[in-house]
């Protein structure tokens, strides 16, 4: 615990006015925690990462560090972190969503961003509920789970975030929780180094609103909770549907190569190009001509 | 032959949409995000083949919404960015047209009006924008907006908002219609040295000195670029000098008001008119956009007729160039403003004239251009 204290202090801006939004014992601080971790261990430097955010719970993280930080409005993170990116591709990207940011509000710019493969690092906070407009379900509030908005039960069914990444076409898909920090380290890690579109989703919890209305205890007992529904990716292969039912992979869901929206869009300008400069040297002639023949009238 | 201009050799006919698209290249432009929408269309596929060809970046994005998310972002890593739309895409961008005029972030805007409102009428040409322009976000806040009325004018002023987009950190909206963005004219195009184009003042204190959002003489803050080591915070929360997030009522206040004051005090440079035969006329027809150029021909006709007629092309239509209206109302003189929508503009001109002389509207909403003929046709109604 002591070891992180120099570390994270490295990254905070100190002449923001604290303390932070998060209520004690969010999970929010623990990814925070282990993304820093992750970016000092590769070594980016503070002027090449830029972190993106959009509206909720989440969206507040990126005040605190002192990175290029960019708080954009509700579910529109990525659209914003595709023009940084493409802009500037040296700078390395990191958006921060919610569950209900990144998968309702901003659901269509998600499965967007996974097949287009720009190369973006999305974080997905998933804590089943929208927690700072004060507890309404949201797209991954399990079926029957309540809400302020769903008081007796919600009855819609929930998106499997990770699962939805690798449909739409993201390289590298993981899903750890803030439970397994040592793991979430090492997954954030991972997708950051991936070159395209790559998602962690982070299991965390919400005791203020999720953890109270579904009577699932304070923080400590919910993370007991992840600890035990928590199955690893290699270990869930074998077990049947009624041995995962209430439970979750966690671990590396798909790391594949693909080609990634830069590298393509460089074979669009260098065939841009070469249509450019037929097209000039055509132009050129017809103007050498025409001088000539004015010149003989 | 021998004796032909430059200018005349280079002329080409053109549509109104591609010379926006040429303007914004000219202007610096190198980042366009855009949605397809009858009838802007034509600038997103110009865009699409000229951008790639100057190291320029083209992306086609899901939908209007990350459209103006992407040039956001792109100016925020210091490429100057752009988008083009029409009336629903337009209603779609207001979210995070707001989001750039709350973090000042310059970027342009084309909106290519048609018929309204919902999906309306998706090839006629309309002018029923105006106020979407101005009120279309939540929130106060100041906007600037210009209105060209010929395919020239869609390049020159492309270029001009781009220039004011940079030097006042603000969105600008490009209101086009129809009949202009798809009109085909002859269009002799200056060369790209010929052309003002004005760049985003950086700051030149350290990093560790740079306050992203102080308040200065000319009112805009200079503006750090992502990755060249002026690390901010940019949001859409109300944010004190340093970009981080305030509710201190002593921070609030001053901040919205200077995003007011960086506008209304450079009304000298941002308000744009084109005046003809206002000083000898008793009857000033005041239009814009494409009803400019019918207006021009109806105050040929009727000043052949005899009668004393001007006319006031307002290229500006956000900030309203009151300064130019107030005028003409001090002068008793008759006002016509003749529009393709039920009253926005003229609206605006009553709110100058306050009742001091008579202000005549020509409304026509039935997807059609206004005619010189009816123009005409309204003058008689002058006592």
């Amino acid at each position: 615990m002591n070891e992180d204290r120099p570390l994270i202090y490295k990254y905070l801006r100190h002449d923001k006015k604290f303390p932070h939004v998060w209520c004690g014992g969010c999970g929010i601080g623990i990814m925070l925690g282990a993304l820093i971790r992750a970016i000092d261990h590769i070594g980016y430097t503070k002027d090449e990462v830029v972190l993106v955010s959009g509206i909720g719970c989440s969206g507040r993280l990126p005040v605190y560090v002192d990175f290029n930080t960019l708080h954009t409005t509700h579910g529109r993170a990525l659209t914003f972190a595709t023009g940084v990116k493409l802009a500037k591709p040296e700078l390395q990207v990191i958006v921060i969503m919610g569950d209900g940011d990144a998968t309702a509000i901003g659901g269509n710019h998600f499965i967007h961003a996974a097949r287009r493969n720009l190369d973006l690092t999305a974080i997905i906070v998933n804590n089943s509920i929208y927690g700072m407009t004060g507890g309404q379900y949201s797209p991954t509030t399990p079926y029957g789970q309540r809400a302020t908005t769903a008081v007796y039960g919600s009855v819609e069914h929930s998106f499997n975030i990770s699962q939805l990444a690798v449909c739409a076409g993201a390289v590298f898909a993981a899903r750890g929780t803030v439970y397994h920090v040592r793991q979430l380290d090492g997954l954030i890690e991972k997708a950051l180094l991936k070159r395209g579109f790559s998602v962690v989703e982070v299991i965390s919890q919400c005791h203020t609103h999720y953890g109270r209305l579904n009577k699932l205890g304070n923080q400590i007992e919910m993370m007991k909770g992840q600890r035990d529904s928590a199955v690893p990716v290699e270990k869930a292969k074998g077990m049947s549907q009624e041995e995962m039912e209430g439970k979750f992979e966690v671990g590396i869901l798909v790391d594949r190569e693909a080609p990634n929206y830069l590298e393509e869009y460089a074979k669009v300008r260098q065939k841009a190009r070469e249509v450019l400069s037929v097209q000039l040297s055509k132009e050129e002639k017809e103007e050498s001509d025409r001088r000539e023949a004015s010149d003989r009238n | 032959m021998k004796d032909l201009q430059k200018s005349e050799l280079k002329a080409k006919l053109m549509q109104g949409n591609e010379a926006c698209a040429e303007g914004a290249l000219v202007a610096g432009c190198r980042f366009f995000a855009g949605y397809p929408i009858t009838p802007a269309s034509e600038i997103a596929e110009h865009l699409s083949v000229r951008l790639p060809q100057m190291d320029g970046t083209f992306i086609q994005m899901e939908d209007e919404i990350a459209s103006m998310g992407a040039v956001i972002g792109a100016s925020l890593a210091g490429v100057k960015a752009m988008t083009a739309t029409s009336g629903p895409g337009f209603s779609l961008m207001q979210e995070n047209l707001g989001f750039a005029c709350m973090a000042e972030v310059p970027c342009v805007v084309v909106d290519v009006m048609r018929g309204g409102p919902s999906t309306g009428l998706p090839t006629n040409p309309a002018q029923g924008d105006v106020m979407q322009a101005r009120w279309g976000t939540h929130g106060d806040h100041p906007i600037i907006a210009l209105s060209p009325s010929s395919a020239l004018e869609c390049f020159s002023l492309t270029v001009k908002a781009f220039n004011f987009s940079e030097k006042y950190r603000t969105p600008v909206v490009l209101l086009m219609d129809e009949v202009v963005a798809h009109m085909r004219e002859k269009v002799a195009l200056p060369d790209s040295g010929e052309v003002e184009v004005i760049d985003r003042v950086k700051p030149s204190v350290p990093p560790e000195w740079y306050l992203p959002y102080e308040d200065t003489s000319f009112g805009v803050p200079p503006m750090g670029i992502f990755g060249e080591g002026y690390r901010y915070h940019v949001t859409g929360l109300v944010h004190d000098i340093r970009g981080f997030p305030t509710l201190r009522q002593d921070e609030i206040e001053p901040f919205l008001l200077r995003l007011f004051r960086k506008i209304s005090i450079h009304f000298d440079d941002l308000q744009l008119v084109e005046s003809f035969h206002t000083e000898d006329a008793e009857l000033v027809i005041v239009a814009y956009g494409c009803v400019a150029r019918s207006a021009h021909r109806a105050m040929v006709e009727a000043r052949a007729r005899g009668m004393k007629v001007g006319l006031m092309k307002l290229i500006t239509l956000w900030p309203f160039p009151r300064r130019f209206v107030e005028p003409l109302t001090r002068a008793h003189k008759t006002l016509l403003v003749p529009e393709m929508n039920m009253g926005q503009v003229s609206r605006e001109v009553k709110r100058v004239n306050q009742g001091m002389t008579p202000v005549l509207t020509l409304n026509k909403v039935d997807g059609t251009l206004i005619t010189p003929q009816e123009i005409l046709e309204k003058m008689k109604e002058k006592r």
